[in-house]
């Protein structure tokens, strides 16, 4: 019998956690700063919401697009929180959370060989979707300017075929976001260049030195744009799997056209709870912002202290420590941090090629356990220093 | 409120030095924030939220709401009565409320019969006391912010996207 599996698939690169995650699910009593996830209960009027339309008996199929009452909810909250407009009826798709959004632009936009700018260090997905939709991903490593993007840095990758570009601010795994002017240099350049942007702001309301600026507010940058979000992150509904895509209505249509015949809609329990967290939600979103921002001081210190050089992240829940003066590669350092120390810790390698001198470090977990977790690698690191 | 304020609520054990770094701060700064609350009477006192239920050999092991009207005095209103029945020291709490009865205690004893003998030989016969009525507290699931049960397991995954 010959391979089942298909030579595209059988190509892509699987995910670098992989197989660092079965080592730390064998072992007990590990603190974990590996978890790309708030470590907040969604809040309960939330749940409650939830739980209510299931004793209700919403139980059915949504539109394909997602609930009016949740698109109208989300076109209120964008146009009210940033002035951004978009239509509930032909603009907004409700996805499963951003990874699906993400995964029907590029199959609604690529053509075969189209390229797509993906900046790095960056989420696990991003080049591994472009190449299943038929493009070509182009890296673009922002590693020697403190991994943050500029119009330089994008320009030298640009030719005829480049037909798009990923954005995260903040950024999953560095925390590096953008103000407002930055982002706007990034846009004329852009739009000289006609390259649509995909920007993925789940991240966006765990903005924390500066004021979050969507993409699409932009000067003549929202028909040039499709903003993806999502409640995961704000309101720590991660497992809810309830995301959004915004974006001109013949984009947003060909994607609809793809998630009616894959997806359908998202779960309707999920879209009731994501409507209450529109109207009860922000308050708990700015509590868990204000205490991660807490932390995020307390960690980035902290860092620095043991030694492991650390910029300050400006956005999500994640540092991104150097380690290269540890002498080992980040596979090694997080496998015998894990072993010695019992934290666990997030191979940078997972983030793009190149990152072996780089660790992330979710500060998603309690005080107590960020506290704990900081002495035990002071510990590991002056072992190492004594070697 | 003060983020300092807001980090003492959560955990009154989070040391000046801890809150400087999480804020940015001077340790002094913080040092000298929280003197000045405590000066001013905004931090009262820092205290241990006990279950009481899983505590032995406990002085308090039996809770009783009581519902108590009195007869205002002149002048004084109802403070000095107030002040009359909160000074014993079996009361814990003591609120004055609007509605159909005026003061709520939260009263403490070993047992039953300390609460009650309580309410029968030192409350009821004040003199400004018209009628009190006992709950005893059958079961305490949460007390200023703390749901009382042992901590929940950590249902996340130890990694993850």
């Amino acid at each position: 019998m010959g391979n089942l599996v298909s030579r595209k698939v059988q190509q892509m690169q699987p995910s670098g956690i992989r197989k660092f995650f079965d080592l730390v699910l064998g072992m007990k009593d590990v603190i974990s700063l590996g978890v790309g996830e708030p470590d907040f209960v969604t809040p309960w009027q939330i749940r409650e919401a939830g739980i209510f339309s299931l004793e209700e008996g919403f139980t059915s199929y949504t539109s394909n697009k997602g609930l009016y009452k949740l698109r109208l909810g989300i076109s209120h909250f964008l146009k009210h929180n940033y002035g951004l407009e978009y239509c509930p009826d032909e603009e907004i798709l409700i996805t499963v959370g951003v990874s699906e959004a993400y995964d029907l632009v590029m199959r609604a936009m690529l053509e075969q060989g189209d390229k797509v700018l993906v900046p790095f260090p960056c989420y696990v997905s991003y080049g591994p979707i472009v190449e299943l939709a038929g493009g070509v991903p182009v890296y673009i490593d922002t590693k020697s300017n403190d991994f943050k993007l500029t119009p330089k840095l994008i320009e030298k990758s640009i030719d005829k075929k480049v037909k798009a570009i990923v954005l995260n601010y903040p950024s999953n795994p560095t925390g590096v976001s953008y103000t407002k002017k930055e982002l706007s240099e990034m846009n004329r350049m852009l739009l000289k260049h006609k390259i649509t942007v995909i920007s993925d702001e789940v991240y966006g309301d765990l903005t924390y030195d500066f004021t979050h600026t969507p993409f699409a507010t932009l000067l003549n940058a929202k028909e040039n744009t499709l903003y993806l979000n999502g409640f995961s992150k704000s309101y720590a509904m991660t497992g809810w799997r309830v995301g959004f895509a915004c974006g001109p209505k013949d984009v947003i249509a060909a994607m609809t056209k793809i998630h009616q015949y894959t997806i359908m809609c998202v779960s309707i329990t999920s879209q009731m709870a994501a409507c209450e967290a529109l109207v009860t939600g922000r308050k708990s979103v700015e509590e868990m912002k204000r205490e991660y921002k807490r932390r995020r001081e307390f960690v980035v210190e902290g860092l620095n202290k043991i030694g492991l050089k650390c910029h300050a992240p400006q956005g999500a829940f994640y540092a991104f420590p150097c380690i290269k003066n540890t002498g080992m590669n980040c596979l090694e350092f997080a496998e015998k941090l894990l072993k010695e120390q019992k934290v666990a810790v997030v191979p940078g390698s997972a983030f793009g090629p190149g990152l072996n001198d780089y660790i992330r470090i979710s500060y998603a977990s309690s005080f107590d356990n960020l506290k704990e977790a900081l002495s035990r690698m002071d510990t590991f690191f002056k072992n190492i220093r004594r070697r | 409120m003060d983020e300092i304020l807001e980090i003492l609520k959560k955990d009154a054990r989070t040391t000046a030095e801890d809150i400087a770094k999480m804020l940015k701060k001077k340790a002094q700064a913080v040092k000298d924030a929280i003197r000045k609350y405590e000066k001013e009477g905004i931090i009262l006192k820092y205290k241990t939220i006990i279950n009481q239920e899983l505590v032995k050999d406990n002085d308090a092991s039996v809770r009783a709401l009581i519902e108590v009207n009195i007869v205002p005095q002149k002048d004084l209103g109802f403070d000095k009565i107030a002040e009359r029945i909160y000074s014993f020291p079996e009361v814990a709490s003591c609120y004055l409320l609007s509605g159909t009865y005026d003061l709520l205690l939260i009263v403490e004893g070993k047992d039953l019969n300390t609460v009650a003998k309580f309410v029968a030989e030192k409350l009821a016969p004040l003199e400004n006391v018209r009628g009190t009525a006992t709950h005893f507290l059958l079961r305490k699931y949460k007390e200023d912010g703390v749901v009382l049960k042992h901590k929940e397991e950590n249902k996340r995954i130890a990694i993850s996207y």
